[in-house]
């Protein structure tokens, strides 16, 4: 387990430095490396709701809400306050928190679609509280925010998140988290305190959208609130259940292609959200368990003998 | 017998679902290493009894101690972790977790490491997984599964589920285990196995065993004294004898002609 | 704070209230019966909408325009359940509503490439009149108009789900897909006219919201639509009357904040908050029952 931690690490780093050359070469223009931020926001986003749908098998569609505290409070401490940038990160991830813990805790006796909506509800809400304070610009948000973040900032922010989550989830802490999405009355009864586990899913999610929230608003110069609408929490969903619920690997590779996909699709603006949502169709009816089928690709490293037979885990929020 | 501690004391307990009373003035108690009985016919209440013990329905009237100290109010896990554990009717295991994983989860009140120690991949989380392993797989062993460690819970078979269960909520280190109905479900060969498997577990882990069953003849073979539920009340109680003479167990049971 | 006022603002909100109810109830029965929380439905609304536009342009009048958006609307609803959701049938209920996320970004993109993003206005078909009920209150001919068409089409839906051979296929089907299957009713049909009559209801209710803000364009489905979701979830979503109560509810609320003076920005906000609060003290909606899973 410490070995394969570490190798995994190793060729992340390697990765990490091959595009970094590149970038430096000039070989990837500034285009490609507004994909590649784009693209490590959106896997932040995801594997980090993946924690909550995924994992715990909790139905919440308010991403976008936790997204947008983190990009806030963040901006504002750059921009007004004169904070620098780590420690402003800090406080948008950990405003995002404390707004999954006060979401979280009355909510946690909902379960599936009515969750879903209430989470809904709330991330709404969220948006509307900046649309109508003047203090953070109104309907047209915050701008010249100092542009802070990068590839690198990027890269190692979502080389955390994924170490992290990954860590809780391979650990007895997240069989707690599976053992509730799997059946939440056996799993009380085996001594598992469910409502923390599952505050602490959502806290942790909501903790890492902030932290997605945070690198997009210094990196893109501005934010509003409506781009934190619900439609940004379905296209976060969307990325966790195209991938694969519960399996880190395949929300990762599924946010790469998507998020390639929409890029490339930029360059066709009249068909580009019919072929999209055409995908989208496609792939739940003829790929309904995700892309990989949740197979997850760490297994491979574990196992002797290669793939092992695990019918991946499905769940009915 | 003798003077021994009362592990678990329910006194005049009643639940009452919209007007209808599902368990009824109900009174029982078990010793430190009894194996006990629950019988009765079906929709007796037996498995209300059990909810109410277990803590997923709180009691409207009465009183449940458990090893000396009151519980009723407490939720499921809180009482788990005051070393009661249960299986279910209808089975409940983490069907897409592994056999092993299954059993893990047992152990996870029992963790040494925190959440933060897991994050940051520290020595104790390292000791604490590698402990919960070990342990979890001679627990494997004694219930002839360490063969299956790696194998998803939902594509066992069906006797092999029942199984795991039952060492899923041993793993827990329970001083009482609660039994719904485990052998439902089995042939008479399994049955009988599993009646010797109850009692081996009862004189190895020295713990106390309460069990249901609703087919008579089978709790009379290996309890030392059964409790007879009918319709919410206890009609009565003794060793499997006098509950074998008892008239109002007699008129109960052929009332439902079994 | 008036009499008058508030009886005003309570015909005001009942009007769009009806709409939110006629829009809910597609909603709710989908929701009834196969437990799928049908994102494509706002998206439907917007069709009836457009049909509607169409058909007056065309010179059709009030009625032949209705009748006409609901049926392409509930034909659509039916292609919908068949292309995308009837392959589903048995996958995981997160599927089924990505699939159906995706069907509602389609026929929006659909509408913003073929008929063009922005907002076309609606013709005249009946002309607004005002009417003095005492006192400052008025009620014009379109929310008269609304009003009647939403008494209407709920009188025909009770009878069509209590008094039909259909209805009762409704209702078996909705309560044990599988226990109706093998009394012989026909699931497949019986989803799909759940699905035409729940798209025929957005399709009326399409053409009447366009009638009362005479205006069309392609996202023009996806407030009201939540909107209706947030009140078939408020009646206890599943529950016919529960969505008209919930529809109801909402757009009277919802018209009373916007009318404090300052708070029109917050309307969307209170709409939430009703939802949440009683979610929180009522899980399953107002009229929802409390199923408490057997253990």
């Amino acid at each position: 387990m410490n070995k394969r931690f570490f190798l995994g690490v190793a060729i992340s780093l390697v990765f990490y430095g091959v595009i970094q050359a590149l970038i430096t070469g000039e070989v990837l223009n500034d285009s490609y490396v507004d994909t590649l931020v784009i693209m490590g926001v959106n896997i932040i986003l995801a594997v980090s709701l993946n924690l909550i749908n995924g994992f715990t098998g909790q139905f919440s569609i308010g991403h976008a809400g936790f997204m947008s505290i983190g990009a806030y409070v963040s901006a504002i401490l750059t921009t007004n306050e004169g904070y620098s940038f780590p420690l402003a990160l800090l406080c948008g991830c950990l405003a995002a928190a404390v707004a999954g813990l006060i979401i979280g805790l009355p909510t946690l006796r909902l379960k599936g679609d009515y969750l879903a909506i209430a989470t809904l509800g709330f991330g709404e809400i969220i948006r509307i509280v900046w649309l109508n304070n003047d203090y953070v610009g109104g309907a047209s948000g915050l701008n010249g925010i100092e542009r802070v973040t990068d590839w690198t900032w990027t890269f190692f922010l979502v080389l955390i998140t994924v170490v992290v989550i990954q860590n809780i989830v391979k650990s007895s802490h997240g069989r707690a988290l599976i053992a509730i999405r799997e059946n939440e009355i056996a799993a009380e009864s085996m001594g598992v305190n469910v409502t923390r586990y599952k505050v602490i899913a959502f806290v942790v999610g909501a903790f890492f959208a902030g932290m997605a929230g945070a690198i997009s608003a210094h990196y893109f110069y501005g934010i509003a609130p409506n781009s934190f609408n619900f439609m940004k929490s379905f296209e976060i969903l969307v990325f966790v259940v195209l991938g694969g619920l519960g399996s880190t690997t395949g929300v990762i590779v599924g946010t790469i292609l998507l998020t390639l996909l929409f890029t490339y699709l930029q360059d066709f603006p009249e068909v580009r959200m019919i072929i999209y949502s055409l995908i989208l169709i496609l792939t739940m009816i003829f790929r309904p368990k995700g892309l990989l089928g949740s197979v997850d690709v760490s297994k491979f490293f574990t196992k002797k003998g290669g793939a092992s037979k695990d019918g991946g885990t499905t769940t009915t929020p | 017998m003798a003077a021994q501690q009362q592990l678990l004391k329910v006194e005049n307990v009643s639940r009452v679902f919209g007007g209808l009373k599902a368990v009824s003035d109900v009174n029982l108690e078990i010793a430190d290493g009894e194996l006990v009985g629950l019988i009765g016919p079906n929709g007796a209440g037996k498995t209300t009894l059990f909810n109410l013990l277990t803590g997923v329905y709180e009691p409207s009237e009465g009183n449940i101690a458990f090893n000396g100290t009151r519980v009723n109010g407490l939720k499921p896990y809180q009482i788990t972790k005051r070393g009661a554990a249960r299986t279910f009717q209808n089975i409940r295991l983490f069907s897409d977790m592994t056999v092993l994983e299954n059993v893990m989860v047992a152990y996870h009140m029992h963790a040494t490491h925190g959440l933060f120690s897991s994050i940051l991949r520290l020595p104790t989380h390292f000791k604490g997984e590698a402990d919960m392993k070990v342990k979890a797989l001679e627990f494997l062993k004694i219930f002839k599964l360490e063969g299956k460690a790696d194998e998803v819970a939902k594509n066992l078979p069906y006797g092999e589920q029942r199984r795991l269960e039952i060492a899923r909520a041993l793993a827990a280190k329970p001083k009482l285990l609660l039994l719904d109905e485990p052998a439902a479900g089995m042939n008479p060969q399994e049955t009988t196995d599993l009646m010797n498997l109850i009692r081996w577990i009862r004189d190895e882990f020295k713990i106390t065993i309460l069990l249901i069953e609703h087919d008579m003849g089978l709790v009379m073979g290996v309890c030392e004294r059964i409790y007879v539920l009918d319709r919410g009340q206890m009609i009565a109680s003794g060793t499997p004898e006098q509950i074998r003479a008892n008239q109002k167990v007699i008129e109960a049971y052929l009332g439902q002609e079994v | 704070m008036t009499f008058d006022y508030i009886v005003q603002q309570l015909i005001n909100g009942i009007s769009i209230g009806s709409i939110y109810a006629l829009i809910a109830l597609g909603y709710t029965m989908v929701y009834g019966i196969i437990k799928l929380i049908n994102f494509a439905h706002g998206d439907v609304f917007f069709v009836g909408a457009y049909t509607g536009y169409f058909a007056a342009k065309a010179g059709l009048g009030l009625i032949l325009s209705l009748v006409l958006a609901m049926v392409v609307c509930g034909v659509l609803g039916v292609i919908i359940e068949r292309l995308a959701y009837k392959p589903l049938r048995n996958a995981a209920r997160i599927v089924i509503l990505i699939t159906a996320i995706g069907v509602s970004f389609l026929l929006e993109n659909l509408g913003i490439t073929f008929l063009g993003p922005q907002a076309q206005g609606f013709p005249e078909i009946v002309k607004k009149t005002d009417f003095t009920l005492f006192g400052g209150v008025v009620i014009d001919s379109i929310q008269i108009i609304v009003l009647v068409v939403t008494v209407i089409l709920m009188a025909v839906l009770q009878y069509i789900v209590h008094r039909t051979k259909i209805g009762k296929a409704m209702r078996a089907v909705s309560y044990d897909m599988e226990a109706a299957r093998l009394m012989g009713i026909n699931v497949d049909s019986t989803i799909s006219a759940t699905f035409a009559i729940g798209s025929a209801l957005a399709g009326a209710a399409g053409v009447v919201f366009a009638v009362m803000y005479p205006s069309v364009d392609p996202l023009m489905g996806i407030i009201p639509g939540l909107k209706a979701f947030i009140a078939a979830v408020l009646g206890g979503i599943g529950i016919i009357p529960g969505a008209l109560v919930g529809g109801l509810l909402l757009g009277v609320v919802e018209t009373g904040v916007q009318s404090i003076p300052g708070m029109s920005l917050w309307r969307d906000g209170v709409a939430f908050g009703i939802l949440i609060l009683i979610l929180i003290f009522k899980p399953t909606g107002l009229f929802g029952k409390n199923v408490r899973e057997k253990v």
